[in-house]
């Protein structure tokens, strides 16, 4: 029998894990953590005045990721990021374990509890509203590309001192696709058009966004029969996320832009081999959103760039759940994750062990932006301000 | 009407099935003073005592003895930490003597809403464990076997197969892949007819399924149930069209269909175990190496066979959910994805089966269909060894069996 002992990983241990791992690869950390490096010139640098948050909707397991075997999926982490960034190695998600519930928390900065599958404004104030009132920024500063319908209500919360029109203004790629096929056939977009994973017995239609399709494309300097073209080039729906975050990039410039990958998630249907499938896309385009932020004058010197999982997926050893399948045990595996920081000012090729949780994002973001997220419950990360 | 536990009387137990509402019946004082937090979760258990398998039942009854073997008070410390979680009065007001399952969910979701979920899962694995020590042992009449053939369809592979069970076993890298499917199957028909027994011994394909003589042999095969499947699918797409409720509710209603429902008529354990399999994993419904898995780990959890037989097959291509749920075109099968699946579905089916009794004992292999590359686990062969001898799949098969 499998010992309890042996399934009980816990997340110090994920995160020592984590950093054997990174040095066996990368050599990174080998000076130890954090404090044992002398204060870095780059602390005197003015602080980023811009902030790319890109999430994964869809968490993946050191097994496929950190852990030797994994590694091959994602070399553009290992060997273009991290060497360049400090590397939270413990990152805990105490809360529900539903990807819109979670990433609503991880934009809130306080673990909400409203339904996963409802269509719900989280009750916190989200970063995008504090960010827009205290420094008085315009809509088109603060912009959400997210994977799917359930995520339509991130962008502003149903707090009573802040809500509708406060917050950023959040794009559905797919939503957007399907408006712009139409009723004509979506036959050649079929690969981008894939909605949740979390529920796989039960997948909404998806609705069309005509007035906000051709909204966007107005914005964005893009014809409808341009966006159906190029989007046809396309692999994935993640793809599909990155090409119109690089759009935003280039055509408004938002100081504050979020962007939630969701391609991995595939793995609740169980197999394994899109899972992993999903886990390298995510790795490139982290790759090229990093690039993208270093080509674009608006962006190149000035931008913070954050990557997080939103949570991690249940460990084999647990029984009680069905490995990479699902998030859904609440073991160590599922609740523990890592964060990465890049940008100016930030330290290069540092690991932090220290236990840090996946609340902490928005107070983070709000000292590296300048305003205060007075009702978050997280803590700044000290280690990249 | 809301009723607590200490209110609970037999005549609550009516509409369960008959041999569900004998043994709630019989437990009935017992069952009157567990705590609202433990209790319908066992009802949810002897609710459907009529259709589960002979291990299961045995496991149950055991859990309920060992309950009732309790004075009061070791009892009360025996469930102290599910009696110490806090429930909503939504939770106490709701029917959980007729409709424990739908209390479950809505626990389990009020469990992480109150972020006592951790709590919950701490309660449980204490209880588990509490409660297999205090099982007796019984020794089993043969050594169980797993088997897992893989890659069925693949001719050529560049994927590094068995890297999970490579340090479990011997890697054989040079198989005779001659008749290896034939002498799986007469392994497996070998065994079942030496340990006669209600499902001790299964066969589950992702494919068709071959044919095996007539023995006590439990039979699940992906292809047999697509007549299952198309009848699912088709009321998930009617359900879907109406709006009607969310996924949660759609998944409680889907956990209520009976097998007749879906077309289902014979052994009646057996066809809602199918059911099981379609309305409550994810993915079996649409992909051909997902079911595989799921059937391999829910027949070694709940029906814990001598022997397992679990072959998969290629899955159909990735599609929009929408697409593979409502089958609108002609499926495109994908064979090297589903055998890097099939990979690690193997790994799990290990997994699964070492969590069983006498694990020590138990023995394992999993072979690439039709070529060269196996790994065989057992307790008489080297974990982490390679062999590059030249071994029928008969001959390892002795090695281990």
């Amino acid at each position: 029998m499998i010992s309890a002992a042996r399934a009980k990983t816990s997340s110090a241990a994920l995160s020592l894990n984590r950093r054997h791992f990174l040095r066996a690869a990368t050599g990174i950390g080998l000076g130890g953590s954090l404090f044992s490096f002398s204060p870095a010139p780059a602390l005197a640098l003015p602080g980023a005045r811009k902030a790319v948050v890109v999430t994964f909707g869809g968490g993946a397991r050191d097994d496929e990721t950190f852990a030797p075997d994994g590694q091959e999926n994602i070399p553009h982490l290992l060997n273009d990021l991290i060497p360049r960034a400090t590397f939270f190695s413990q990152v805990v998600n105490r809360g529900i374990l539903g990807h819109y519930v979670a990433t609503a928390s991880l934009a809130t900065g306080a673990y909400e509890t409203f339904n996963n599958f409802a269509a719900a404004p989280p009750d916190n104030p989200t970063v995008f509203e504090y960010f827009r009132r205290e420094l008085k920024r315009p809509a088109s500063d603060a912009w959400v590309v997210a994977p799917s319908n359930g995520f339509a209500r991130i962008g502003e919360s149903g707090h009573r001192s802040y809500g509708p029109g406060k917050g950023a203004t959040v794009v559905l790629p797919k939503r957007l696709l399907t408006a712009a096929l139409g009723s004509g056939g979506t036959r050649d977009y079929e690969h981008l058009l894939l909605d949740s994973y979390e529920s796989p017995v039960y997948s909404q239609t998806l609705a069309g966004d005509v007035e906000g399709l051709h909204r966007l494309a107005e914005i964005l300097k893009l014809s409808v029969q341009d966006f159906t073209r190029l989007a046809k080039s396309l692999n994935s729906p993640d793809e599909l996320s990155v090409f119109v975050a690089r759009q935003l990039m280039r055509r408004l410039a938002p100081s504050l832009l979020w962007i939630t990958l969701h391609d991995m998630d595939i793995a609740h249907s169980g197999a394994f081999s899109l899972y992993v499938e999903g886990i390298r896309r995510s790795d490139q385009l982290c790759a090229e959103i990093w690039k993208m932020i270093q080509s674009e004058p608006e962006y190149a010197g000035k931008t913070t760039l954050l990557i997080l999982p939103d949570f991690g997926r249940d460990s084999d050893a647990e029984a009680g759940g069905n490995g990479f399948q699902h998030h859904r045990t609440g073991d160590a595996s599922s609740r523990t994750t890592w964060m990465m920081a890049l940008g100016p000012g930030i330290r290069e090729n540092v690991i932090v062990d220290r236990p840090v949780e996946s609340i902490d994002l928005v107070p983070t973001l709000g000292s590296l932006l300048g305003f205060s997220p007075r009702l978050s419950k997280g803590k700044p990360l000290t280690e990249i301000l | 009407m809301p009723i607590s536990a200490a209110e609970l009387k037999k005549e609550h137990f009516a509409k369960y099935p008959p041999e569900a509402r004998q043994l709630a019946m019989r437990y009935v004082s017992l069952l009157s003073e567990l705590p609202l937090s433990f209790l319908p979760l066992l009802l949810r258990e002897i609710i459907q005592y009529d259709w589960k398998f002979p291990i299961e039942r045995r496991d149950l009854d055991r859990q309920l003895s060992y309950l009732a073997s309790q004075t009061a008070d070791v009892r009360r410390r025996t469930l102290a930490s599910f009696g110490e979680l806090q429930l909503s009065p939504a939770l106490t007001r709701m029917d959980w003597v007729s409709a424990p399952v739908r209390f479950s969910e809505e626990l389990t979701a009020y469990l992480w809403k109150s972020r006592q979920i951790d709590s919950f899962r701490a309660a449980a694995v204490t209880y588990v464990r509490n409660l297999d020590a205090a099982a007796r042992a019984e020794p089993l009449p043969m050594r169980r076997l797993g088997i897992v053939l893989v890659g069925k369809g693949v001719t050529d592979n560049k994927y590094s197969l068995f890297r999970k069970l490579r340090p479990r076993g011997v890697y054989f890298t040079q198989v005779d892949p001659q008749n290896g499917v034939q002498i799986v199957l007469d392994t497996v028909t070998q065994r079942a007819g030496a340990h006669r027994a209600s499902f001790a011994h299964w066969y589950i394909d992702g494919g068709p399924p071959e044919t095996i003589p007539s023995v006590e042999l439990s039979r699940v095969s992906y292809h047999s149930l697509e007549p299952v499947r198309t009848a699912l699918l088709d009321r998930v797409r009617k359900i879907a069209q109406t709006h009607s409720m969310g996924p949660e509710g759609v998944v409680t209603t889907l956990a209520q269909m009976q097998p007749e429902e879906l077309g289902l008529s014979g052994d009646s354990v057996l066809n809602r175990f199918q059911v099981d399999l379609l309305t409550q994993g994810s993915g079996t419904q649409v992909f051909s190496t997902t079911f595989v898995q799921w059937a391999a780990r829910e027949a070694l959890r709940r029906a814990q066979p001598l022997t397992l037989l679990a072959r998969f097959a290629p899955r159909q291509r990735e599609r929009p959910m929408n697409e593979l749920l409502a089958g609108t075109f002609p499926s495109e099968l994908d064979p090297q994805g589903a055998l890097v699946d099939a990979d690690m579905g193997g790994y799990y089916t290990w997994l699964n089966q070492q969590r069983l009794s006498d694990a020590e004992k138990s023995s394992f292999l999993i072979w690439f269909e039709g070529h060269r590359e196996a790994v065989a686990i057992g307790p008489s062969l080297e974990p982490g060894t390679e062999s590059t001898e030249r071994l029928s799949l008969a001959q390892i098969l002795k090695k281990i069996a």
